[in-house]
């Protein structure tokens, strides 16, 4: 599997090479959807001139980063576009590995499950086999390195990029069973941006599981760790899926969202395609997403440059692409549920009276 | 979550949606365009109103008396432009001199990408002369322009005459609050969008200007005027701009004050005004004049200088004056006070214009269309494309039930992947093909016009237009090509899935489009929807197929053309409307290199490769 991932990559880095050569670069680093105060690369080399001017970088009240960003970039700056083709290169065979063992890990209690008759009988057809599996791994790196988002963060290089990194190394380490690294990992991009921290509860879900033991853990505040309980409580057993859901939650809810966010979680639509089947309304919510993305520009160009718009538009088109996120993220989330249901009550219901039943989500 | 998750109410709706589509489609299509028609008619329009606080109320005593000056300094200008054929450069910047104002003039060139034809112009240069009043208490940091674009057949002497005579009257008053630049540009436009880039220095069009010595502040608000004759007996106003831009509406309704209050005849593209007492032609004219508004706004040409200064969010109006037949005739003087009067009350302005609307159409003078009230017809239009996408989903999906209703779908779902593979491969072909055939409209009549006149007796400028055509027409060939590159083996309802994706990608294009440009948005889809929602392999081919190439962008266009001329009461014959069909589309392609224009990359990049995929699923076989 090693060739085709290298012809991926191979592809990526030209895409990428030949767009930072191109005269997009300039502009698609201003964009608003793509950097943010946050991640945006001309704040970083404001605060590397401070640095070298021998002044506090956070003096300006421009630069936001980290001090071990700032150091990264001291030592990388001449390399910087190298430095953000290869983040998105690590970050496409980190989820490569993970989802591969994580395949692994899926089959195998599969297996587990129908040996101890833990399914209804005529599941035959929602059973996964290595066969269909075989792909997945190398469709989400594809999905991720191709995704036009993603493309668009690394071109303008947004730090965002790097924070994707840690996160999918976060996932590698805590799939391959190693607390220590994975702990590290989640430290790492905990520190870079708040968010992660809530990754923390499917990480231990998913590593005391091998240890056959469940806690508890309570979280308070905003809006992203306040989903963490009530998913932890619903999905005890399935903690990756979990963490799909907690990273998607983050990229939606956090303060100045941007799409490398997106493409994160993006990338894992691959691993979830056997719950396609299930989806109700995969049909309205790409629209939904596509018309979005490209109202973006065309509100921001009338409300900046035209002046004859102003920022409700714009974010109008913020709020509508973020409500079908939401969607999308719940559709998912309740194919799974149905999946689950389904593996565990049988395909085809009936009622007491033997005609056919329907599943309703109350 | 009810009807999103409800299988019961979604079942229900399904079924509506399948069952009821054509005669929903068919209603939404009626209730568009019978909206637009309607918004001609009262309960739809509004009256206009002064919005901007700092110009409403102010009285203004109008002094200009300078007829006679304006008239001899025209017949100065005329005679000096003939002695020496183009722009008397330094007569010019004598008088300005002369009458007070700092002068500085700017050198501009261009090469056009192929020789116009129409203006008889190729490698062009030429100078600009602009002179600053300066206002005596201020600090410069805003001005107002006046702008008079001379070119070798517009003789606009008498708006220079009068531009001078202004120039000398306002050079004597006090209450000047921002700096006023009187522009006298060359070779028309091309001088205007000159001086534009080097004023706000930007070099979008690839202009060769010199930088500007002398400059004024940010510019608030121009007006061009284009006068060629000592007395008009109408003033018609322009207001559509450059890619559909309007400036703010206030500017519209100072002008309209201003005539009311001198009472001078405005004309709105080209059509007399009712007057309130007397609503003489009344539905009928305002159909008329918004459907001209529509085809105006539609083209995306800067009808006059002022279509240039939106861009830069100046706020513009070209004024013309018209020579008719009319008994009563208004001499300089009137048109002079009436400028005075606008000029003095934009003195007022504290901030830029913003109150008043920016999108609106214009049934009549005094009459306008908001934007609330004018998209649902837009909205009506697009609803049909979406409707039908979501029939197509519904029928790839088994229609009705969704897939994870087990009982009856289980059968077919070992089938579904293997057909939505297929569908996928089948799909990625006649995208990349349309696009690359819409990527050569775009650029192999410029790059291929030396090649071509050195095989074929021709001229460039229709090397150039003869190229365009070629390619448009090879591209119906298309669908043959496409199944030369696709397996035999495409099953039968891959066309839906390529219908689908045609339609949102049109639905896609023309809602951007919308949103910036309602005018061309609304033509668009009202040609393009009718074709797009009919298309399919099964039924009457060569009625659909005609049905398609009428309503393709080049006929469109042409289809437009024809209907200018008629509302303007000078029908076309069919020979002359297609020489100006092929005039226009050379213009078009001018002046996207020129000014930036948007209609011909939106064209040829967008709608054209959208259109042959609906051409690709008629004939698939």
């Amino acid at each position: 599997m090693a060739a085709p991932l290298a012809l991926v990559l191979v592809v990526a880095v030209t895409v990428r090479a030949a767009l930072f050569r191109s005269s997009l670069a300039e502009f698609i680093s201003e964009r608003v959807e793509v950097v943010s105060p946050l991640s945006s690369w001309k704040r970083v080399v404001e605060g590397l001139s401070l640095l070298d001017l021998g002044v506090s970088p956070y003096s300006g009240a421009v630069f936001h980063e980290t001090p071990l960003i700032i150091y990264l970039f001291h030592f990388l700056i001449d390399y910087a576009e190298l430095v953000f083709m290869i983040t998105d290169a690590l970050t496409a065979i980190a989820l490569y590995f993970a989802i591969q063992d994580f395949n692994k890990v899926v089959f195998k209690k599969q297996k587990l499950l129908l040996e101890l008759d833990q399914y209804a009988p005529d599941v035959a057809e929602l059973i996964r086999t290595p066969m269909e599996m075989r792909y997945i791994p190398l469709k989400v790196a594809l999905f991720y390195l191709l995704n036009p988002y993603t493309v668009l963060s690394c071109v303008a290089k947004s730090t965002c990029a790097i924070n994707n990194t840690l996160i999918a190394f976060f996932i590698l380490t805590t799939i391959k069973g190693s607390a220590f690294l994975s702990a590290i990992f989640l430290a790492l991009a905990t520190y870079q941006s708040l968010y992660p921290l809530t990754l923390f509860v499917p990480g231990l879900l998913y590593l005391l599981q091998f240890l056959g033991f469940h806690p508890c853990s309570l979280w308070l505040h905003i809006n992203v760790f306040f989903y963490t309980i009530p998913l932890a409580i619903k999905l005890k057993e399935h903690p990756i899926f979990f963490m799909f859901i907690q990273i998607a939650i983050i990229s939606i809810f956090k303060s100045y969202p941007t799409v490398g966010d997106v493409a994160l979680y993006m990338a894992f639509f691959p691993v979830w395609n056997h719950l396609y089947r299930f989806l109700r309304n995969i049909f309205v919510l790409t629209c939904i997403i596509i018309v979005c993305s490209l109202l973006f520009p065309v509100l921001w160009h009338l409300w900046i440059y035209a002046g004859s718009a102003n920022s409700n538009f714009f974010y109008a088109i913020t709020l509508t692409f973020n409500v079908g996120q939401i969607l999308l993220i719940s559709d998912y989330f309740y194919a799974f549920l149905r999946r689950e249901y389904y593996l565990t009550h049988g395909l085809y219901l009936t009622t007491k009276d033997g005609t056919e039943a329907m599943l309703v989500l109350k | 979550m009810g009807l999103l998750s409800d299988p019961v109410r979604r079942r229900a709706l399904a079924r509506l949606v399948l069952r009821l589509n054509a005669p929903l489609c068919v209603l939404s299509y009626v209730a568009g365009i019978a909206w637009f028609l309607a918004l001609a008619f009262p309960p739809l329009t509004q009256r206009t109103y002064m919005s901007e606080n700092a110009m409403g109320s102010t009285m203004v005593e109008e002094q200009f008396a300078g007829g006679e000056r304006a008239r001899s300094f025209a017949r100065d200008f005329a005679a000096h432009r003939r002695k020496s054929g183009a722009l008397p450069v330094a007569w010019l910047e004598r008088t300005m001199r002369s009458v007070g104002l700092e002068v500085y003039t700017q050198r501009f060139s261009r090469k056009l990408p192929f020789p116009d034809e129409t203006h008889e112009r190729y490698m062009v240069s030429g100078t600009n002369v602009y002179g600053i009043l300066r206002a005596p208490r201020a600090a410069s940091t805003e001005s107002l322009v006046l702008t008079v674009p001379c070119g070798p057949e517009s003789t606009n002497n008498q708006a220079v005459g009068l531009m001078l005579a202004l120039a000398a009257h306002f050079r004597g008053q006090i209450y000047w609050a921002k700096d006023i630049i009187f522009l006298v540009t060359e070779h028309d436009l091309l001088g205007s969008e000159a001086w534009l880039e080097a004023y706000h220095d930007v070099n979008v069009t690839g202009v060769q200007s010199a930088p500007l010595q002398g400059r004024a502040g940010a510019i608030q608000a121009a007006v061009a005027l284009e006068l060629s004759s000592d007395v008009v007996t109408s003033l018609d106003v322009a207001v559509e701009g450059l890619n559909g831009q309007l400036p703010n509406l206030d500017l519209l309704n100072l002008f309209q004050t201003f005539c009311q209050k001198g009472g001078l005849l405005c004309t709105l593209q080209g059509k007399l005004q009712p007057q309130d007492r007397m609503p003489a032609g009344g539905p009928l004219r305002a159909a008329q004049t918004l459907l001209l508004m529509l085809l105006r706004q539609a083209s995306g040409r800067p009808h006059g200088a002022h279509g240039l200064f939106l861009r830069y969010r100046a706020e513009a109006l070209t004024l013309r004056g018209i020579n008719s037949f009319r008994q009563y005739k208004y001499d300089l003087v009137a048109v002079g006070k009436a400028l005075e009067g606008m000029f003095r009350k934009l003195n007022h302005l504290l901030e830029r214009l913003h109150q008043s609307f920016f999108f609106y159409l214009l049934p009549a003078l005094s009459r306008f269309v908001s934007i609330g009230l004018y998209m649902p017809a837009a909205g009506f239009l697009l609803l049909v494309l979406g409707l039908k996408a979501l029939e197509l989903w519904m029928q790839l999906h088994e229609a009705g039930v969704g897939p994870e209703e087990a009982g009856g779908t289980s059968g077919s779902s070992p089938a579904r992947p293997a057909t939505q593979r297929v569908g996928l491969a089948s799909l990625v072909a006649p995208l990349l093909i349309s696009q690359a055939v819409g990527l050569a409209l775009y650029v192999l009549p410029v790059l291929g016009q030396h090649v071509a006149t050195q095989h074929f007796p021709v001229a460039e400028a229709e090397a150039v237009v003869l190229t365009l055509l070629a390619v448009y027409a090879a591209g119906l060939a298309l669908p043959h090509s496409t199944h030369w590159v696709l397996s035999t083996e495409a099953p039968d309802r891959s066309w839906m899935a390529l219908k689908l994706v045609a339609l949102i990608y049109l639905a896609l294009q023309l809602a951007c489009i919308t949103l910036t440009n309602f005018s061309l948005g609304f033509l668009l889809a009202a040609t393009m929807v009718p074709g797009a929602a009919l298309s399919k392999p099964s039924g009457p081919r060569p009625l659909c197929a005609a049905l398609l190439v009428l309503t393709s962008p080049a006929a469109t266009l042409l289809g437009g053309l024809f209907l200018w001329q008629q509302l303007q009461e000078a029908p076309l014959s069919l020979a002359e409307g297609w020489r100006l069909f092929l005039v226009a589309l050379a213009q078009g392609m001018l002046e996207h290199h020129t000014y930036g224009a948007l209609l011909f990359p939106l064209l040829a990049l967008g709608l054209y490769p959208c259109w042959l995929l609906f051409w690709n699923v008629l004939f698939w076989k």
